[in-house]
């Protein structure tokens, strides 16, 4: 297990490493010049110089590169061209929005989506098996900013259950006002991924129905739930499981969408801005940081698995893979 | 719908409802329920400042934050586009114009709690005019020869070349503690209001300063709240996350508020100006009468109508009626496509032409490069829009001039001087309007300045140097709760003091 864990670290931070100078890269090559973002009409060619001198995007690329990796390495992100703030602390500030915001969606998604996807295939020659079917594939085909105006327009324009958007000022001082105002946005981003999700729990949970394992389990005497407790969870928790990691992935990196509907300052609206502004610093360190939340992710959604399912733990064992 | 799943549903909502509304039954948004002083007012904005220094690129939302409410100047714009007295108390101007003397008002402090001194005042100027300095209005300030601090008092500024504008163009010097660091992220003026936190990317909040030098503000405190995007603003409005929106930019929204007791729509004049600014340097817009058929084809009225719905209004210039040289020239600007016809032929396109129309990718540019493409079409003229950043915008049309014509909102006021400088992006290139904008900033009364200017913009007019479509409203939607809230923004400037509630 140390050895596994050892070799997929290394790859992680090489994973960081080969990110980190792509789009170092990537960005340098689109056109625009950082400096404009800092300037009105009025400005002179001199002040131009100017700018572009102070935030030193007039150095040689290697150079910058170079002193950004090296920040990176002392967990320094750098200074904004725009704003003249440390990056570092606004992505934690950011994060304290965007994190919370996609577990509890993911947690609420996966705790619609088992039982909904579970019933939808142990009752699919019912009508309301159907149904759930065919809600699921609706729910995929829906935009989720729609979804996010709909919830909006009902529930904090006509109804004034919840506010339309904002996050409290004082962040998590007040947990309970800090979840009124996730409230909406973790609704949207659920109800989308639970959509998916439901299709990926039925048809796993379709598989391990017409299994012959669990036909032998009946056979042997177990209950129907027994059988499925025992054996038919694990088996569909396997594929399952991969597919969560990547919904999860999906929607740290998508909630740019729902963070703009609902003006929540989180990494995604920080990306956006730092995109529109040519921010260098700021763009590079969001997405640094979220590859970095990604690769964990990953690493989680495998290590979750290796868990669940003993034939990748033998593996390991052997020290094969 | 399976009855079930209906269920779920509802109970899921009513669940996180439950668990949001339980813990401590918060009054929605966070606005203060307290009537009268104590009162904090929430501002709803579009424009969040990009850093809190006005002379490194905080943009107009730093403006519209801190002008007059965390930094005063020598002098103020009112809101009704007077200039007077703030941190200058007296100043007198020698003769030859050339020496201005500021007696500065006693007693005032900065928020850190060091008294105002000359030494202050030239700090402050000087560092506007800076290497470094970004500031819009550093070209304005350039005929500043020296800066000087004979006392603690007084603050004596010497020009190399009479300049009318330099009691205005002061009002947008704020006025900062000499001493203080970093004014980028953090602040230190003399104003009503204190910078209390900035939260990136949502809110920055302003509280009383209690060493003041003047009158306490009439409310406990703003917010200002950041919005990307209008319809989310208009949303903050309506449930009472926002107290005033500082400038309505979405005008299918006003529906919502237009009859509606809890609002007030109050509507002033704005400075922002929409134009079709032509590359006047190349053909064929060297030509006046190719810009005049231009001009002439597109039905500016029409297109306003549109877009603001019987707001804003046609200017026929580049000049605002709340600048002292405003004249209505709407006569030089009539729309009559048979006139553009002829105008056409006679310049030598009687079968049109084609060019690229360079738009930026917000609002209301591409709508009204749409439009003018369906006007112009009617002439035979061919337009391709060509839709770009506005990061692009200040690449290619800004600095390289690489361009034919393009579409571009104007907002400062005083801004028809900018058709005296022959090197500015529109490459208008006029000596009689040159001469008269250079001696208008020399002149010696405004009276003379307001004739002079007057002349050369209603020569732009004649050559439609660019083709100013329309000015843009200038609406502000507020809960009717609120009063003494300022109506025009000047330059984007929204003093806050004076807003109560209730």
């Amino acid at each position: 297990m140390a050895r596994y864990l050892l070799r997929r670290t290394a790859f992680l931070l090489g994973s960081l490493l080969a990110a980190a100078g792509l789009l170092f890269l990537l960005l340098r090559m689109l056109p625009g010049d950082p400096a404009n973002a800092l300037l009105s009409v009025g400005a002179t060619p001199e002040q131009i110089a100017a700018a572009r001198r102070q935030i030193g995007s007039d150095r040689p690329l290697a150079e910058q590169f170079w002193t950004w990796l090296t920040g990176l390495a002392r967990l320094d992100f750098g200074t904004s061209f725009v704003s003249r703030l440390p990056v570092g602390p606004e992505i934690s500030a950011r994060l304290a929005v965007t994190v919370p915001l996609t577990l509890l969606s993911f947690a609420l998604a996966v705790a619609v989506a088992v039982p909904v996807g579970f019933v939808a295939a142990w009752r699919s020659d019912r009508w309301y098996g159907a149904a759930l079917n065919a809600i699921s594939q609706l729910g995929i085909a829906v935009p989720v900013f729609w979804i996010g105006m709909l919830l909006v327009t009902v529930f904090a324009l006509r109804l004034r259950l919840l506010p339309a958007g904002g996050f409290p000022r004082d962040d998590w001082a007040e947990p309970g006002r800090a979840l009124t105002a996730l409230a909406l946005p973790v609704i949207t981003i659920a109800l989308v991924m639970s959509a998916s999700l439901i299709r990926y729990v039925r048809s796993a949970t379709l598989d391990v129905l017409g299994s012959d394992y669990l036909r032998t389990a009946r056979a042997l005497g177990s209950s129907f739930a027994g059988a499925m407790w025992r054996h038919g969870l694990r088996n569909a928790a396997v594929p399952v499981i991969s597919i969560l990691g990547i919904e999860l992935a999906t929607t740290f990196l998508g909630a740019v969408v729902v963070e703009s509907v609902f003006t929540l300052p989180g990494l995604g609206t920080m990306l956006v801005e730092g995109i529109a502004e040519h921010d260098y610093p700021v763009i590079q360190g969001v997405l640094v940081v979220s590859t970095f939340g990604v690769l964990v992710i990953g690493f989680a959604a495998d290590l979750v698995q290796r868990l669940v399912d003993p034939r990748l733990r033998a593996h390991l064992g052997r020290g094969r893979r | 719908m399976s009855s079930k799943l209906a269920g779920v549903l509802a109970a899921l909502t009513l669940l996180v409802a439950a668990c949001g509304s339980g813990t401590g039954n918060t009054p929605r948004g966070g606005s203060s329920a307290a009537p009268g002083s104590a009162a904090t007012i929430e501002v709803g904005s579009l424009y969040e400042p990009q850093n809190l220094d006005n002379i490194a690129g905080g943009g107009q939302g730093v403006t519209e934050a801190f002008n007059g409410n965390v930094y005063e100047g020598l002098f103020r714009l009112t809101d009704a586009g007077k200039v007077e007295n703030l941190l200058a108390e007296s100043y007198k101007v020698a003769d030859d114009g050339l020496t201005y003397t500021f007696k500065l008002r006693q007693g005032v402090r900065f928020h850190s709690g060091k008294a105002l001194t000359a030494a202050d005042v030239t700090n402050s100027i000087e560092r506007v005019l800076a290497e470094d300095s970004q500031s819009a209005r550093k070209s304005n300030l350039k005929v500043i020869k020296s800066v000087t601090a004979p006392d603690d008092a007084t603050a004596v500024v010497e020009l190399s070349s009479r300049s009318i504008s330099l009691v205005y163009n002061l009002s947008y010097v704020w006025i900062v503690n000499a001493a203080a660091k970093d004014l980028t992220t953090a602040a230190d003026g003399t104003g009503p209001y204190r910078l209390g936190a900035w939260k990136r990317g949502s809110t920055l909040s302003l509280a009383p300063f209690s060493g003041y030098w003047g009158p306490r503000p009439a409310n406990g405190g703003v917010v200002f709240h950041y919005f990307t995007e209008a319809t989310a603003l208009n949303n903050a409005l309506l449930t009472g996350a926002v107290d005033i929106v500082t400038s309505q930019q979405s005008p299918d929204a006003l529906s919502q508020f237009t009859g509606n007791p809890d609002y007030k729509i109050g509507e002033g004049h704005s400075t922002t100006k929409l134009l079709l600014a032509f590359n006047d340097r190349r053909a064929p817009f060297d030509k006046p009468q190719v810009r005049r058929a231009v001009a002439a084809a597109i039905d500016d009225a029409k297109l306003l109508e549109s877009v603001w719905a019987g707001h804003g209004s046609l200017i026929g210039s580049m000049v605002p009626p709340t600048d002292p040289w405003y004249e209505d020239l709407t006569s030089l600007d009539r729309h009559d496509v048979e006139q553009a016809k002829r105008d056409l032929a006679a310049a030598g396109y009687a079968q049109g032409f084609r060019f690229t129309l360079d738009t930026p990718n917000y609002d209301p540019h591409p709508t009204a490069a749409t439009f003018i493409k369906g006007e112009l079409a009617k002439v035979g003229i061919t337009v391709d829009i060509n839709v770009i950043t506005a990061d692009e915008w200040y690449t290619k049309v800004y600095k390289n001039r690489d361009f034919a014509a393009t579409m571009q909102e104007h907002v400062n006021d005083r801004d028809v001087v900018w058709y005296g400088d022959p090197g500015f992006y529109w490459g208008y290139d006029d000596e009689q309007v040159t001469a008269w904008v250079a001696e208008a900033e020399r002149a010696k009364t405004t009276e003379e300045q307001t004739a002079l200017l007057k002349k050369a913009n209603r020569r732009i007019a004649e050559n439609a140097a660019s083709d100013w479509i329309y000015l843009y409203p200038q609406i502000v939607v507020a809960s009717s709760a609120l009063s003494g809230y300022p109506v025009n923004g000047l330059n984007s400037q929204f003093y806050a003091y004076g807003i109560k509630k209730g």
